[in-house]
């Protein structure tokens, strides 16, 4: 099967004597180092310079609140039986009395932490969430000295009070 | 012997100014060495140091000073510190009997552009650069490590090999012009053709062995960083490594004024006799052609070497003494034929 | 002037042509003898002898030193303690060789005679390739031309030897 046009067969044939003297071959590797002189570069420059991320970019994680700021999450553990890197790890409580102004659902995480050094950010636990509630944000996880500060807890995934955007146009970096 | 004060003046002058053109010259090569390598991989190069990144040489002889200066244990003291001296040295006395314009006139004192033009100064540019060699194989001795011993060898072997190409290459060149003496050469060319109509084959031998002798692309052994463990400088580092470095720079520098001064007529301008200008102004507009013809050879050594891989050691000895050589007396036959003839 | 720098040349000469003898690690011995080279080259540059010292320069300095430093390097041979101690013949051997050569010098230089030249007279030319190469390929072609049939021999025969095995080639 051809797959493109620019495949060769590879030929053991004996060189010919233009071929033998290499210049030919060495003026036109030459004349192509030469044209990339004048093509357009593909350096950034970085910190005055960003890349645009990709509209499919899966950075952090984040856990949604609703519109009346409740945490979507009800702890059903669908995302982390579909973690392929087993990075999430949750335990339920039930709301008590008073608390319906926190959560959304009758039972909630009381423990919500992800691995970011296990995470492969696959975006599995946000396609198996049936509540809407984790997302991956654009923003990047930055580098830590310990281990123990890239397990993220729900200090850190739950979505701030008062930011109802939705998650895909969530954007700190962005201003 | 009396030395007339006027002739000392004149001279310290010219020597101050060879000097300091081909060290600034050096130093700007490494600028425009990552620049070009940059440009030809599509990026773009330093441009953080000053403005279009020019102060990156300082920044780089700033940092060579800085950094922590290591002499093995183990090494010969003496001799380690005497390596890199040599190389640096042999590289600036090249400069020597190079005519980098023919005259000015002040107000009838004529003053040569030239230190001093020996009647055998191809030959002193040769025993210069073989005198060069001692500064690799004495750095690498020095060292005591197998690795840069190795590396040694191999640097000195093949900068042996490829000059005998070049000698040959030169005396077919010789053989045309009739003399020894580089400013009579030049000289020869402003009236004459260039010596590259004469010598085309010369010049391509000539070429390739001083990227040879440079330790350029694609003969770059003697320092490949990659797969053989640097070569006789593994065990330098600061400014003992820098002096290897710009060493070879100057080295480069140096051969590119050679080429151009052998092959290209030098500081000759074609047909600016026609243009019936004053001599002082034809000297200026010769150095600065000649200096055009130096930095075209210089990016053209940068050219190949960021496309040419690097060569195999048995390759490079293949080409060297079973191509270079042959082809070279090959040139000295056919040269002997022509004036015979002609 | 040219007195002064003769002297000095002298001077670095004799101890580095000592030290070759002296020293004890080859290394030592053959860069010093590199120096003497360089400082014979001096020597002829004052007799103004340029194509001469040059040569001398890019031959012997250049390339038959590199050449020794080469194999001494290889074979490693800067622990002076490790060799074995030669025979008593072979330094009745080289003392009687070298007390020979001493003899014979002293013969031929005690016939010289000695005098000023005046460089200033000299012919602009002299020491020049064209002047040597005349005088080589008039008066002593014969001399010359054998001598190049001798390094031919000789480059064959180390050819030869450097081949392991012809019947490989």
């Amino acid at each position: 099967m051809q797959l493109t046009n620019r495949s060769k067969v590879v030929v053991d044939k004996k060189m010919t004597f233009m071929e033998r003297i290499y210049i030919p071959a060495i003026l036109g590797g030459m004349k192509i180092t030469l044209s990339h002189l004048f093509k357009k570069k593909a350096t950034i420059q970085y910190p005055e310079q960003q890349r645009e991320f990709s509209f499919v970019y899966r950075g952090k994680h984040i856990l949604k609140r609703d519109e009346q700021g409740r945490e979507n999450c009800t702890a059903c553990g669908l995302c982390a039986v579909s973690c392929p890197a087993e990075a999430i790890t949750i335990i339920a409580d039930e709301r008590k009395k008073g608390e319906e102004h926190l959560y959304r659902e009758e039972k909630y995480a009381s423990l919500y932490e992800i691995n970011m050094l296990r995470c492969i950010f696959c975006g599995l636990c946000e396609e198996a969430c049936p509540k809407d509630a984790v997302y991956l944000t654009e923003e990047l996880v930055p580098a830590q000295y310990n281990r123990k500060d890239f397990i993220y807890g729900k200090d850190k995934l739950v979505q701030p009070l008062g930011t109802s955007a939705h998650p895909k146009t969530y954007k700190p970096y962005k201003k | 012997m009396e030395i007339p004060v006027e002739f000392l003046l004149e001279k310290t002058i010219v020597v101050v100014a060879v000097f300091t053109i081909s060290l600034v010259i050096a130093m700007y090569s490494t600028y425009a060495e990552r620049k070009v390598s940059a440009l030809l991989q599509d990026r773009i190069g330093p441009n953080r140091a000053g403005p279009l990144g020019l102060l990156q040489p300082l920044a780089d002889g700033v940092k060579f000073f800085m950094k922590e200066e290591i002499i093995p244990s183990s090494a010969n003291k003496a001799l380690f510190i005497l390596g890199p001296s040599i190389a640096m040295m042999t590289a600036c006395l090249t400069g020597a009997v190079i005519p980098w314009g023919s005259y000015l006139d002040f107000n009838g004192v004529q003053v040569a552009l030239q230190v001093t033009d020996i009647n055998i100064g191809v030959l002193y540019i040769f025993a210069v650069v073989s005198i060069g060699v001692y500064g690799v194989m004495i750095g690498g001795w020095a060292s005591n490590n197998k690795f840069s011993l190795m590396g040694a060898i191999r640097a000195s072997s093949q900068m042996i090999s490829y000059e005998i190409a070049m000698g040959l290459a030169i005396i077919a060149l010789i053989m045309t012009t009739g003399t020894l003496s580089i400013g009579e050469i030049v000289q020869q060319q402003t009236t004459d053709w260039w010596n590259i109509v004469y010598q085309p084959l010369g010049f391509f031998i000539f070429m390739v062995c001083s990227f040879a002798e440079c330790n350029r692309t694609p003969f770059d052994l003697p320092e490949c960083e990659a797969e053989l463990v640097g070569g006789y400088h593994t065990e330098y580092s600061s400014m003992k490594l820098g002096l290897y470095l710009f060493a070879e720079y100057i080295n480069m520098f140096i051969s590119s004024a050679v080429m151009s001064a052998f092959y290209f007529g030098g500081y000759d301008i074609p047909y600016i006799e026609t243009l019936n200008l004053d001599q002082n102004m034809v000297t200026i507009l010769g150095t600065l052609f000649f200096f055009t013809k130096i930095i075209l050879f210089i990016f053209l050594f940068m050219w190949v070497r960021w496309t040419l891989p690097r060569f195999r050691y048995d390759q490079l000895m293949n080409l060297g003494w079973k191509i270079m050589i042959p082809l070279a007396i090959a040139n000295i036959i056919i040269t002997g034929a022509c004036i015979l003839i002609f | 002037m040219a007195n002064i720098i003769f002297y000095i040349l002298s001077g670095i000469t004799l101890c580095s042509a000592l030290f070759v003898i002296l020293s004890k690690n080859p290394v030592y011995s053959v860069l010093s003898l590199v120096i003497t080279f360089s400082c014979i080259t001096g020597h002829m540059l004052l007799l103004s002898a340029d194509f001469l010292a040059v040569v001398n320069l890019i031959v012997y300095a250049g390339a038959i030193m590199v050449l020794f430093l080469f194999v001494i390097m290889m074979l490693n041979l800067n622990d002076a303690a490790a060799q074995p101690g030669k025979p008593f013949l072979s330094k009745l051997a080289a003392f009687v060789a070298g007390g020979l050569l001493l003899i014979s010098l002293v013969y031929l230089l005690k016939g010289q005679q000695t005098g000023h030249i005046d460089l200033s007279t000299l012919d602009n030319n002299f020491g020049s390739a064209q002047e040597l190469g005349k005088i080589l390929f008039n008066e002593f072609l014969l001399p010359f031309e054998i001598t190049s049939v001798l390094f031919l021999s000789a480059m064959i025969g180390a050819v030869m030897l450097g081949k392991k095995d012809l019947k490989d080639y």
